[in-house]
């Protein structure tokens, strides 16, 4: 594996600056990483047939003394739910097999116009919908960690293209955990910012008032210059705030020092005890707890009552607004149209939606339009979004108390892939610790945390900071990672087992 | 089709007593939609964008794409609400009804539902005679349009039988303000004509506000009449339909004529009334069903997710307040005095839904009275033969350019009509038109004098008669003058040279 | 127990125009089922004096000023269209033949 490969996104952007390695280069490697492990992977749904000249370009701007962000030349996966003209978007869908955007999303734009270099569309669940990327039309994603497993959800292309060093950098989007619960099962960072930081436009949406795009990569640092790049209001997204941000590579710099430890006060959820958790997870956990109280932080118990109901909420609203964005895959202006012999319009959109949607998304639409009907929207959208106002204010009342609330990032790690295919319900509990983040709008991140003892395979630990307040995750992130980097005696994905080690 | 059975009209109101109700959808002229920012095509600069050239991502709900609200059209409903007399909700919301349809790209509209932005107001409207009715308003709420679907093969044009449709979104995000009315009482004998005075007065209302073209042809104004009937005494409302596609102020008065005499002919045979939507048809002057209300009608409306509250503060409806026109009751008044019509010559011309055209013709430079002329005369009868409105035949400027070439002298009143139809037949403005068919009236004495010459000549004993002192024999050889002139001359300048030539001047 | 039933489902693939198959309706209602049975303890907590979030952050009068930009090209519109004709989207009869 090439050296080049190795490198964090800050570190390449160095070298990319210095000169010591062109962005030709840096994307060459990648490309040729891609075509080496991809097929046992399945990280990428479409590979660009231009990044080395998008790359070359970069070189070219370089070389000829243009300032340039601070991530230019850098390579990045993008996740197939953003829509970019340059390679199809399809959201893991049939429906949308070759769908060319005439626009960018918000959020590609602007790592284009940072100079970053798109290597690709990284596979997702179906629309976003999953736990595991096994409700991807095109075939699941397999963990680099151990290829029968799942690499998480919905994102677990993005992730597992960090994982296994075919991009340094991706982005996601997370309504429920699809950031943060992929990087719990591959060893990365995930980041989902406060609801409104980063734009929605151009991200085919999954469930409107929970998504939010976000950053995907192997350290705290990368995903902070990443966030950078993307984040910020957009005034095509009515929800983007018009906040000013501060750095938050500066941030995730300043804690690398490990100061903000001393006297930071971590809340723990006494509601989530160690029941439901696998062991290896739970220790995990507490280990880290350790570290940073060991580090001068103080680790404070706090109560939040109604994060039990957050997983029924999320899965009230999420289907709810999910059944009313999907309605435009109506095969009339865009997408898969299924011709049906002397059948009205009418006839035809069903039956596309039949062919073009998956079982999946078929069930949570059909629950969605049962939540929604008349008669039943009290009790249950309308019930849904007063858990919302218990859940902010479990949070509001915790953060009177603590800085950051920490939890494990998920249950358990990587499960078998088809081990949770037939139980939607068990499959749902995978996201009860990421999904008060999304419904509260507040910011997470999921850092790795070690290994579970029983099987090996990466733990990540979450941390969830109040609105606005992205910089302390960043600070608090990267100080745990750099305590833990430390005792480990190198990065987590040093201990991954060696994908095509023989090519 | 089956041609429903009708009671007599009034036979029909000693039976039963009609309640009306309207929805009223208006369509903004800002400059952009909704919720994007693709050109508007209710706004006169783009009246004549080729189909899809008018759209933005979100019109035709593209993967990704977002809605943001534009403020102009915020604006324009906050003003149309206050000057419908209504309260301006503290806050107000969007909303999402679902329903599927080709021509709603998102397969949602994006609407007002439990928070509209206004509320609770009423609209009082003038009715033949002087009298006035005050229309309750319900609410006013914001939301966008659908495209448009042109039904091709079969029947052209019809949805039943058609092979296949064509969707353009131009028009899909077009801005809408949906006026709904609380149940219309006591309108009595004359529920046809309060119809077509409240759409009247709807139009006039966003005409003098400016947020809109309202010209109901273009379907920049249309509206929803719901009507019910109960006999007499009973309190319980009866079953009302909605009839649709309703796009002249003439056809609102005749579909709830319609509607009220085929109800009544139901129930009045023991029948009972189905709740659905109807279909008007300008052609035949019926209305016919279209579907009913079922459980399909479930448009699982809940808070649009991706737009905020819309809060506007005090100062700002302060200050929309202050900017609002004249009350059209008021303007009315003042119009009445300025031009000095009687009750019933300004009654024509407000029952005709004329006055915006009038006032416009007047001040494009014509006379009160002949402008009042022109459009509650011949444009109106042009219009009513047409089946359409008179202000979809002719611009007021035309109007007043022609009237300039009557007072000149250029064109007498025969000639004017002549010249008009072939304005509204779009040879050009009044001028054009004169050149183009050789019109002007022939001014040139020697061309009349051997008109006459002839004529005379042709009846020697109308000369002899003139001759005799019976000048008002000269009528009979003005006649045969005009018509060898082919009508180009002015009657009277044609009569003072036949008594000259007769040797009686 | 919730009250879904083979019907109901049947009725909201009408609604949510998917043509759902016998075999689909049947795997629906069992496991929409579980589902409702699990996430309707919502009510539970949703009392009256609660308050309903729509927007995990509040913001208000989020406006555009009425100026025209964003306009798709006649090409990108109809790039992706499964059927065009006469720079418009075709599709089949919206209702089938007379009755
Ligand atoms: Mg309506
Ligand atoms: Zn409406």
């Amino acid at each position: 594996m090439s050296d080049i490969l190795k490198l964090t996104a800050a570190d390449l952007a160095a070298k990319l600056r210095s000169g010591e390695v062109s962005s030709v280069e840096a994307t060459q490697a990648h490309l040729d990483r891609i075509a080496a492990v991809d097929g046992d992977v399945h990280a990428f749904l479409h590979v660009s047939d231009h990044a080395v000249d998008v790359a070359a370009d970069i070189d070219r701007r370089r070389a000829a003394g243009e300032e340039l962000g601070e991530l230019a030349g850098v390579p990045l996966a993008i996740k197939d739910v953003l829509v970019t003209t340059d390679m199809p978007s399809t959201s893991g869908s049939k429906i949308l097999e070759g769908y060319m955007s005439p626009y960018d999303a918000t959020v590609v734009a602007r790592a284009r116009a940072a100079g970053l270099v798109p290597l690709g569309k990284t596979n997702m669940d179906e629309f976003a919908m999953g736990s595991s990327t096994e409700h991807s039309a095109y075939g699941p994603t397999h963990n680099p960690w151990d290829l029968d497993r799942i690499p998480g959800g919905s994102g677990g292309g993005s992730a597992a293209a960090v994982a296994a060093f075919e991009a340094p950098l991706a982005l996601g989007s997370d309504t429920g955990g699809s950031i943060r619960q992929p990087a719990h099962v591959t060893g990365t960072v995930g980041m989902k910012p406060t609801y409104g930081g980063v734009s929605r436009y151009g991200a085919i949406a999954l469930a409107s008032s929970l998504d939010q795009v976000g950053p995907v990569s192997r350290t705290v640092l990368d995903s902070a210059l990443l966030h950078d790049v993307i984040g910020g209001h957009d005034p095509h997204d009515a929800t983007s705030l018009t906040d000013a941000w501060p750095s938050f590579a500066a941030a995730a710099r300043e804690g690398a020092t490990g100061d903000v430890l001393k006297g930071l006060k971590v809340g723990v959820i006494r509601e989530l005890d160690d029941t439901g958790f696998q062991k290896g997870v739970s220790e995990s956990f507490r280990a880290s707890l350790a570290a940073m109280e060991a580090a001068g932080a103080e680790i404070v118990e706090v109560s939040a009552p109604h994060f039990e109901y957050g997983v029924a909420a999320y899965y009230l609203i999420l289907p709810a607004e999910a059944s009313s964005n999907l309605a435009k895959f109506d095969s009339v202006r865009f997408g898969m149209r299924v011709n049906v012999p002397g059948g009205t319009v009418e006839d035809v959109m069903a039956a596309t939606r039949d062919a073009g949607f998956g079982d999946e998304v078929k069930r949570r639409v059909i629950l969605g339009t049962y939540a929604l009907s008349a008669g039943y929207y009290d009790a249950y959208y309308g019930s849904a979004q007063k858990v919302r106002t218990l859940i902010q204010r479990d949070f509001d009342e915790a953060f009177a108390q603590v800085d950051v609330i920490a939890t494990p990032s998920a249950p358990t790690t990587a499960f078998r892939l088809g081990e949770k295919l037939n139980d939607p319900i068990q499959m749902y509990l995978n996201d009860v610790t990421t999904i008060p983040v999304n419904l509260a709008g507040v910011p997470g991140i999921s850092i790795p945390s070690g290994l579970a003892a029983e099987d090996g395979l990466p733990v990540g630990i979450q941390f969830v900071a109040p609105a606005r307040e992205d910089a302390r995750l960043y600070r608090v992130g990267a100080a745990l990672e750099a305590l833990l980097v430390d005792s480990w005696g190198g990065p987590i994905l040093d201990r991954a087992p060696i994908l095509g080690g023989a090519r | 089709m089956a041609k429903d059975a009708l009671m007599d009209f009034d036979k029909a109101l000693e039976l039963f007593e009609p309640v009306l109700g309207f929805e009223v959808h208006v369509e903004l002229n800002t400059q952009t939609k909704m919720f994007s920012s693709a050109g508007n095509p209710a706004n006169s600069a783009n009246h004549d964008a080729a189909p899809n050239t008018l759209v933005a991502p979100v019109d035709m709900g593209l993967p990704g794409s977002l809605p943001v609200v534009n403020e102009t059209a915020v604006r324009y409903s906050i003003s149309l609400g206050l000057a419908l007399g209504c309260s301006i909700a503290p806050s107000s919301r969007f909303a999402r009804k679902n329903y599927f349809y080709p021509d709603l790209g998102k397969n949602y509209q994006i609407s007002q539902y439990d928070e509209p932005i206004a509320f609770e107001g009423s609209v009082e409207i003038e009715l033949k005679g002087g009298d006035t009715i005050v229309v309750p308003i319900e609410r006013a709420h914001m939301e966008e349009d659908a495209g448009k679907l042109t039904h091709m093969g079969g029947s052209t044009g019809r949805i039943q039988g058609a092979e296949y449709s064509l969707v353009d979104y131009n028009r899909a995000g077009v801005p809408l303000v949906e006026i709904v009315t609380k149940p219309i009482f006591g309108t009595e004998h004359r529920a046809p004509e309060v119809a077509k005075a409240y759409v009247a007065a709807i139009r006039d209302i966003v005409r003098s506000l400016g947020i809109s073209e309202a010209r109901m042809e273009r379907g920049n104004l249309r509206c929803d009449a719901n009507v019910s009937l109960r006999p007499r005494g009973q309190e319980k409302l009866g079953t009302r339909t909605e009839t649709k596609n309703v796009n002249s102020m003439r056809s609102v008065e005749r579909a709830v004529r319609y509607e009220i005499q085929r109800q009544a002919a139901i129930l009045a045979g023991g029948g009972t009334i189905t709740q659905e939507t109807r279909h008007w048809h300008e052609d035949t002057g019926r209305t016919s069903p279209g579907r009913p209300k079922s459980d399909a009608d479930d448009y699982r409306y809940f808070p649009e997710p991706d737009l905020l509250p819309v809060e506007p503060s005090e100062e700002l409806i302060a200050e929309l307040r202050a900017g609002l026109p004249e009350a059209p009751s008021v303007y009315r008044r003042r119009l009445k005095t300025d031009w000095g019509f009687t009750d019933l010559e300004f009654q024509d011309v407000a029952n005709g839904g004329l006055l915006a055209e009038v006032e416009a013709t007047i001040a494009a430079g014509a006379t009160p009275a002949s402008a009042r002329k022109w459009w509650t005369g011949e444009i109106t009868r042009l219009a009513n033969a047409q089946g359409t409105e008179p202000a979809a035949l002719v611009t007021p400027e035309s109007v007043a350019e022609l009237q300039k070439l009557v007072d000149a002298g250029t064109l007498t009143d025969k000639l004017a009509r002549q010249v008009l139809e072939g304005v509204i037949a779009g040879e050009g403005s009044p001028q054009e038109v004169v050149d183009a068919r050789g019109l002007a009236v022939v001014s040139d004495d020697g061309a009349l004098i051997a008109a006459i010459d002839d004529a005379l000549a042709a009846q020697p004993d109308v000369l002899a008669k003139i001759q005799d002192g019976k000048v008002q024999a000269a009528g009979a050889v003005i006649g045969a003058v005009m018509k060898a002139m082919k009508g180009q001359a002015d009657a009277a300048r044609v009569r003072e040279l036949i008594l000259e030539r007769a040797g009686q001047s | 127990m919730s009250e879904i039933t083979p019907d109901l489902v049947r009725h909201l693939g009408v609604l949510a125009r998917i043509q759902l198959s016998d075999e689909e309706v049947e795997r629906l209602t069992g496991q929409l089922d579980a589902i409702v049975d699990n996430i309707a303890k919502v009510s539970e907590v949703a009392t009256p004096e609660v308050a309903a979030t729509s927007h995990p952050i509040p913001l208000s009068n989020v406006f555009r000023s009425d100026v025209p930009g964003d306009m798709l090209s006649l090409d990108e519109v109809l790039q992706n269209a499964p059927d065009a004709a006469d720079g418009r989207f075709r599709v089949t009869a919206i209702l089938g033949e007379e009755q």
